[in-house]
């Protein structure tokens, strides 16, 4: 047995190697990711009050901080059993269009946006962002201005793009200012001109990569994610919903609060990343993806006219059920739309200049569970305390994590279709690495639990002999 | 007939009454002392070592809030030999427990936060001793985490002088000492307990703070407390 070891992975959110095993023809006959950093945030945050969790455990994550403040924070809400001011959700959720929009814009400009537009084979000395700004200098300046918009709109609401401390056990702790609205509806319009224009220019370029979309996770699984009662998108609040391979319907409107009844977590002895699974088909076979893909897959309609447009369009192309994990850069262009044209709602509404925007309460519940849908997909804070409020226990089940299982047997999969014999070809590793891409992973969230992902591919031989080493 | 007395504060004549420390005499005068441990309103025990000055003919650098002034006393506030002095009582503040403030409820209302500021601390150049403390979550109102507490005492005196209940003290010795309520019953416990929450607009950090906030949102109302003593000195 041979063994190819990409450490590390390059242009992800965290620190991870991939091992590719090769049998004695040389061909691919295993892979394992692995998730190499220790966090310990389950484990840490005991003891302390739990209206403290939202700042600390946005402190896992500097891309995605909002997510984990806002499910912290339903947790918390839980916790002191109160329905938040409506003008309260709505800010959250308006807070949340934002990130998701800089996020997905991230994750495509920036990190993906260098494979997509310049080709996975291309030189690696200019396969980067810079490379980007000679080739396709329009494309990164919309990449750029789009983040902008996204993180503009978070301080515009929170005051900080990073970690901000608005969002708050029973709500926000501040109005939203009549003139940061006028701003983010005047600069709206430019924001959904770009993601349109990259739709365009996703769509026509989608048929060079015949390859990548056969074999980047090509295969089928179950999807979930949150969804409103008419079973349209839901980013900030919902409930579950599971659908199969086949996309049948196989669990509707799980409340969040039963999610364990659904949802279990195996520990893998070579990862610090855990591996959710569907409880009724048991570890393995209960593989799932969440995600823009997985999204777009479990529900019936987006909500906003032109999201919904797009929607049609991608599954007049694709079929109603998308399973090759490439597509989801596509999902992802198609709910930035969607995260503009609910932000317009959103702004639009009187109610977005409601003054009452925070409940107060002790605690009245000694569980609580938050779920929302973060950029890279489900994202559940369940957190238990005693009488005082002091954290006795903490369970987090992070996007990248439910992925963990449809990521393992992706690199699987683009490694035997594109590895093979003794010596890695860049363009090969490179694969490896974008389907890791694809998912947009944040491994620094993944791993949590108790860390560190550049990534590394190693190549060892039959006898676990180091062959080869990219980095 | 209280004495009258002429000081010298960084090089400026100042008119002082005897019996006054030279913390409250510069204080009445804007001239600029850091200090931590020392409240108006309180006695004076001077723990905290940052209001450390430089006295004429003394060898030795002596606390302003406990030295009573005298007739022709020259002071200097401060120095390179100051400065190094009070930057090592803070960072070593840091490094005595977990003092994270990107998590505290007194992030940007912290007095210890806001003096590493003033004296350009970036970074700590001790090793951190990471102790393992509690969070005492009992209290149905307030929360105490030793943490955070830099054993000031302002708690303590507020608590002993102005609401006369002395809930707390502080029992063990060296870096084991530790904030104890009613001899080590939990806070929320203490039949002594009023509740009256003057403890925790004493504390200088976020060590004491009201329930239910987040992240940077408690502030302090210190100045309420010193004025009760004034106002019943007044009386």
């Amino acid at each position: 047995m041979k063994r190819i070891t990409i450490d590390h992975v390059t242009r992800i959110e965290g620190h991870a190697r991939i091992t590719i095993k090769l049998d004695d023809a040389g061909q691919v006959a295993d892979t394992q990711f692995h998730v190499t950093q220790i966090r310990g945030f389950e484990k840490f945050v005991e003891g302390r009050p739990y209206y403290e969790m939202p700042s600390i455990t946005a402190r896992i994550c500097g891309i995605c901080p909002v997510s984990h403040l806002l499910a912290s924070s339903k947790a918390c809400d839980a916790i002191m059993a109160v329905r938040i001011p409506d003008a309260a959700a709505k800010l959250r959720e308006l807070l949340h269009c934002g990130q998701i929009v800089q996020s997905h814009a991230l994750s495509f400009f920036h990190l993906s946006a260098p494979d997509l537009l310049l080709g996975m084979d291309s030189d690696p000395a200019k396969r980067n962002i810079v490379g980007l700004l000679e080739e396709h200098p329009d494309a990164l300046r919309d990449g750029i201005a789009l983040r902008k918009f996204g993180q503009e709109v978070i301080e515009r609401l929170a005051k900080e793009r990073i970690h901000p401390s608005w969002t708050v056990p029973g709500g926000v702790n501040a109005p939203l200012d009549p003139e940061a609205r006028d701003t983010t509806l005047a600069e709206l319009p430019e924001a959904m001109a770009i993601v349109k224009r990259t739709l365009a220019l996703w769509k026509k370029t989608l048929d060079n990569f015949p390859d990548e979309i056969e074999s980047f996770s090509n295969f089928p699984t179950m999807y979930c994610g949150l969804v409103g009662p008419d079973g349209s998108l839901r980013l900030y609040d919902g409930n579950l919903r599971f659908v199969g391979a086949d996309g049948a319907v196989v669990a509707d409107q799980v409340k969040p609060d039963d999610y364990a009844t659904y949802i279990g977590e195996a520990t893998l002895p070579d990862s610090y990343m855990k591996a959710p699974y569907y409880k009724p088909a048991g570890y393995a076979d209960g593989i799932y993806r969440v995600g823009p893909l997985a999204r777009l897959n479990v529900v019936d309609r987006c909500g906003t006219p032109e999201a919904d447009a797009e929607l049609e369009e991608y599954r007049g192309r694709l079929g109603r059920i998308v399973q090759s994990g490439f597509h989801y850069h596509y999902a992802r262009l198609i709910e930035a739309l969607y995260a503009l044209e609910r932000m317009r709602e959103l702004l639009d509404d009187p109610d977005i200049l409601g003054t009452k925007v925070r409940a107060h309460a002790d605690v009245n519940n000694l569980e609580g569970i938050g779920v929302i849908e973060a950029p890279r997909g489900t994202l559940i804070h369940h957190y238990k305390v005693n009488d005082n409020g002091a954290i006795t226990w903490a369970n987090l089940i992070v996007a990248t994590g439910h992925n963990n299982l449809a990521i393992s047997r992706g690199i699987l999969q683009v490694a035997k279709r594109f590895v093979d014999g003794n010596k890695i070809k860049e363009g090969a590793t490179n694969r490896v690495s974008a389907v890791i891409r694809a998912y947009d992973p944040c491994l620094s969230c993944a791993s949590h639990a108790l860390g560190v992902v550049p990534m590394v591919l190693q190549l060892l031989g039959p006898d676990g002999e180091l062959l080869d080493q990219v980095s | 007939m209280t004495e009258k007395v002429k000081i010298r504060i960084d090089g400026e004549v100042i008119a002082a009454t005897a019996g006054q420390t030279i913390l409250e005499v510069a204080r009445t005068n804007s001239k600029y002392i850091p200090a931590l441990c020392y409240m108006e309103g309180l006695s004076a025990v001077g723990s905290c070592r940052l209001c450390m000055v430089e006295v004429s003919g003394v060898a030795r650098l002596l606390p302003a809030c406990t030295t009573p002034v005298q007739e022709g006393l020259a002071v200097t506030t401060s120095s390179e030999q100051l400065s190094n002095y009070r930057k090592m009582a803070l960072e070593l503040m840091f490094a005595e427990r977990n003092h994270t403030c990107a998590v505290c409820v007194s992030s940007g209302h912290c007095e210890l936060q806001s003096l590493a500021q003033d004296h350009g601390i970036t970074h700590i150049r001790y090793p951190y001793n990471f102790p393992k403390l509690t969070v005492d979550t009992t209290h149905p109102r307030y929360v105490l985490d030793h943490n955070r507490c830099i054993l000031c005492s302002r708690c303590v005196r507020t608590c002993a002088e102005i609401e006369g209940a002395h809930v707390w003290d502080i029992a063990g010795r060296g870096i084991g000492s530790r904030l104890v309520s009613e001899l080590q019953r939990p806070w929320g416990e203490a039949t002594t307990c009023t509740s009256c929450g003057k403890c925790v607009q004493a504390c200088p950090t976020g060590a004491m703070a009201e329930k239910g906030w987040g992240v940077e949102e408690m502030t302090k109302k210190k100045a309420a407390v010193s004025r009760l003593t004034s106002m019943r000195e007044g009386q």
